[in-house]
């Protein structure tokens, strides 16, 4: 009887010291001089891409570091991404879906969008390339070429930025994807592709997520090069008069270090160690219609 | 997240001429040496998300005591109309997947929902909320069951010796200490090891509300999959600890 208060005092001990050690870690985290306010917390959504390329390893604790704030990412489909944004859940947004965010920017949920970066999309496809898509430079083309030869294709169908101008290029190309060799996995691009490489499917993929993936992956570029597959990144701060409980400040202490010459190091620097070459490449003071959009 | 741990250049997957089975001896094998190596070498983000699990999980089973076990007493010692309804809504309870409630969590937390003003969103103590709403129907129905099992005499005659209700209470809990216990273990267990509920409430946020579920996924989902079966491992030695030390408790030291 006694041995067991005994243990049940350890257990007791073991699960206090626990608690104050995660107690302790959320002191640690704040910056020395953090905000007093309550609201140091910014959410941005930004699209899996962005964390799934390794490239939020590296912006968030300097972002923390210069601002102060407690940067609180959401890493979610572009879509998913918009749509918190249109009901005021988030305070900022790092996307890539210009299309669609022209509506949301249009419906006044968001503001002061910037180009950020961009890199671009690859379609990726098994060495066979059974459509025969491989050094073909229009991406529309060999979308007709895949469906033509009912080739399977992989689709994200989460409609993230990537889903987006893959379904976009559909519609350009005069076909409604349906039937068995398409296939939608509803996840993100690291999942995607790690679905087409097991499957031997194409896929459209953005190039910094298949550089990542690159060493678990058999499948090679195919088409690259096309204007249509550029992949632009914004940010935008959600709407403080639509929405009164944004963290205005904080969204725009996040857009305004994205966009710094610090943060624009950070982004053209990512990647060229581990991998040899850039992910992204930054696009500060610039804008879409640099890019003939 | 662990980034901060150098990846090695695993040639194994580069190379075309090693058979499918081979890789997945190496992935088992490098994720335990993985496992190994952040475990010996201090790595503070893993600790962090180690330490962030253990606090959430714990947590939401210590509530879910708190508010299961009371629940499941009164159910089994006390007679009410309406009780069979009660009993099977909390059985039905225990099998809540955990995203729906994480979903109907989260519409209540989103700045949009009714607790909105708390900034909960994607905190810990969101993910404490969601989880131990998750437990709850767990221990409160091991409790009943645990209780209702007791010979309903003996309590009648604990209660004629002059026992107060308190006293008597407190009997029968040690009396039924083994199904108590073993409600305990199906709560904690539930907990530390569901996913859903956790991504959508806490947002897998690196330093903040990432835990060794979620932690998988991303790995998973970047491609990492050493990293992630390493994950995998430090999560099944701390749950297998922690129900082992529960499994002692149950057994009164007897086993050990």
């Amino acid at each position: 009887m006694i041995q067991r208060r005994i243990f049940i005092a350890f257990l007791a001990c073991c699960l206090a010291i626990l608690s104050a050690e995660a107690g302790n870690m959320h002191v640690l985290q704040k910056p020395a001089y953090a905000q007093s306010s309550t609201n140091r917390n910014v959410i941005v959504a930004m699209t899996t891409s962005i964390e799934d390329s390794g490239l939020l390893d590296d912006l968030v604790p300097a972002i923390e570091n210069q601002t102060g704030y407690r940067l609180k990412k959401v890493s979610v489909g572009t879509g998913q991404a918009l749509a918190l944004a249109e009901k005021g859940e988030v305070d900022a947004l790092f996307v890539n879906s210009p299309k669609a965010e022209h509506k949301v920017l249009a419906g006044g949920a968001v503001i002061n969008r910037h180009l950020v970066m961009h890199n671009d999309f690859v379609i990726v496809g098994p060495d066979t390339d059974k459509a025969g898509i491989k050094g073909k430079k229009n991406a529309v083309e060999a979308f007709s070429l895949i469906a033509k030869n009912q080739a399977l294709f992989i689709s994200r169908g989460d409609d993230s930025g990537t889903n987006k101008l893959e379904k976009d290029l559909w519609k350009q190309a005069n076909i409604t994807p349906t039937g068995s060799w398409y296939q939608q996995t509803g996840s993100g691009m690291g999942q995607t592709l790690q679905v087409a490489n097991q499957k031997l499917g194409y896929t459209l993929a953005d190039r910094a997520t298949y550089i990542f993936q690159k060493h678990n992956l058999s499948l090679p570029i195919l088409v690259e090069g096309d204007k249509k597959l550029l992949n632009l990144y914004h940010v935008m701060e959600v709407n403080p008069q639509k929405f009164p409980k944004v963290n205005t400040a904080g969204a725009r202490a996040f857009t305004d270090f994205v966009l710094s010459p610090k943060g624009q190091a950070l982004i053209a620097a990512h990647g060229k160690k581990q991998f040899g070459q850039p992910l992204f490449y930054v696009d500060g003071g610039k804008t879409e219609k640099d890019y003939g959009f | 997240m662990l980034m901060a741990v150098k990846r090695k250049k695993i040639t194994v997957f580069n190379s075309s001429l090693i058979t499918e089975k081979s890789r997945f001896v190496n992935t088992i094998l490098e994720g335990a040496m993985k496992a190994l190596e952040l475990l010996t070498s201090g790595n503070s983000d893993v600790f962090q998300v180690m330490t962030m699990t253990l606090f959430v999980s714990g947590t939401a089973t210590a509530i879910s005591i708190l508010l299961g076990l009371p629940l499941g007493m009164w159910l089994a010692l006390v007679d009410f109309g309406g009780k069979h309804t009660l009993t099977s809504l909390i059985n039905f309870g225990m099998g809540l997947p955990p995203v729906v409630i994480g979903l109907v969590v989260s519409l209540f937390l989103w700045r949009s929902g009714p607790l909105g003003n708390f900034d909960l969103m994607y905190t810990p103590t969101a993910m404490i909320i969601a989880e131990a709403i998750i437990a709850f129907p767990i221990v409160a129905g091991f409790s009943f069951a645990a209780i209702i099992s007791i010979n309903p005499k003996l309590r009648w005659r604990l209660l004629s010796m002059g026992g107060t209700q308190w006293q008597v209470n407190w009997l029968l809990i040690k009396e039924a200490r083994l199904g108590l216990m073993a409600a305990v273990i199906a709560g904690f267990g539930r907990v530390i090891s569901e996913v859903g509920a956790s991504m959508m409430v806490g947002g897998n946020i690196k330093g903040q509300t990432r835990v060794l579920t979620t932690a998988i996924v991303l790995e998973v989902e970047k491609g990492n999959y050493d990293v992630a079966m390493a994950i995998a491992y430090i999560l099944l030695i701390i749950t297998s600890t922690i129900i082992v030390l529960l499994t002692i408790l149950q057994h009164d030291n007897k086993i050990l």
